[in-house]
């Protein structure tokens, strides 16, 4: 049940950052200027914390999206899936662990402070 | 099969398959058409799904986890990836599986939540409205884009990435 709630907040989240991205690539076309000063926002770290925030609505609706695609397709599938959401929650956190580690080390390196 | 037991596979005359003729109309659950569209969007979604992990992680490894990470993406980053037509067709692609695997799960949430027909009527234009101008505006910009910008003298720009040294003069 929590699972679904968290499917359907993390799907509508995307769904938001993608119209907001789509708008802020677009402006490769106004001007590199434009771009670049937008584009800049996303190396605040503010921004890196809801960078992070954002991949891990990502990679839980991902893997959590697979688990529902297993389930359907899979003949063994209802009858592990809680096993599955276990799996889902053991990966999301390794996979956290690590991008949240890389991200922010590739972020201090570059960062030219405030 | 032959004629000689058509009986055992035909229902028995006089009874109809539930939820058929007898019942008002206005009384079944879908039409019939409405649901093969259902069918079609509910492995769309699967399948989409599917295509989209590969899609976004690689998008995000690309652009976050290899190099400076963060900090190199700029006007000559985004030129150098689409100076390359698989990152073309690989941004068009995600471009439109997302929103439309976005878009038909807003329509379920839209379906669940809003009760009145004409909100769930509001709702749901300004989402096909919405994703209408993002897919177009999306492609557009993908295949529209000019790397190589000089200025009024004819000199290339200084945020040009290096390979249109070659190209312009
Ligand atoms: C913080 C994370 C992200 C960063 C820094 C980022 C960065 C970028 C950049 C630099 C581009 C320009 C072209 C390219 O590099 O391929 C781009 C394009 C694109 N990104 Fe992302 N991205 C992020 C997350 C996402 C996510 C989560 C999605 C999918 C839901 C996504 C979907 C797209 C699409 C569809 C395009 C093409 C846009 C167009 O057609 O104008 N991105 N992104
Ligand atoms: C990363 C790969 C993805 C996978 C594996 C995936 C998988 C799924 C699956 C299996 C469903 C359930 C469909 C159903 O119940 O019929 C779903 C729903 C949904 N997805 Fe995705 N998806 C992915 C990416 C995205 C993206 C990029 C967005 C946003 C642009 C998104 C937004 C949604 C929304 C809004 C729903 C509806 C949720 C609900 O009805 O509760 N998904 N997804």
């Amino acid at each position: 049940m929590w699972s679904w709630v968290g499917h359907r907040i993390t799907g509508v989240g995307i769904f938001f950052f993608l119209l907001v991205h789509v708008l802020d690539t677009s402006l490769v076309r106004v001007s590199p200027e434009a771009y670049d000063a937008v584009i800049g926002a996303y190396k605040h770290p503010i921004m890196i914390m809801g960078e992070i925030g954002l991949v891990g609505a990502i990679v839980f609706h991902a893997f959590n999206g697979l688990r529902i695609i297993l389930v359907d397709f899979w003949k063994q599938g209802t009858r592990y899936h809680r096993q599955m959401l276990w799996a889902v929650m053991a990966l999301w956190f390794v996979t956290m662990v690590a991008f949240s580690i890389r991200h922010l080390m590739l972020f201090f390196d570059g960062w030219e402070g405030f | 099969m032959t004629a000689a037991n058509s009986e055992a596979v035909l229902p028995a005359k006089g009874i109809e398959a539930p939820r058929s003729g007898r019942i008002d109309p206005k009384y079944l659950r879908s039409n019939p058409s409405s649901g093969s569209f259902e069918m079609v969007a509910w492995v769309f979604m699967r399948v989409s799904g599917a295509a989209l992990v590969v899609l976004i992680f690689v998008h995000l490894f690309t652009n976050l986890l290899v190099g400076e990470g963060i900090h190199q993406i700029d006007f000559a980053f985004v030129a150098g990836k689409w100076a390359n037509p698989v990152w073309q067709f690989w941004d068009l692609t995600m471009l439109w599986l997302a929103m439309l695997h976005g878009t038909n799960g807003m329509r379920t949430i839209i379906n669940d939540y809003a009760e009145k027909d004409s909100t769930r009527l509001w709702l749901k234009s300004i989402l096909y409205l919405a994703t209408t101008v993002i897919i177009i505006l999306g492609t557009l910009v993908i295949f529209t884009f000019e790397p190589c910008l000089v200025d009024d003298a004819g000199n290339l720009m200084d945020y040009a990435p290096a390979f249109c040294e070659n190209i312009a003069n």
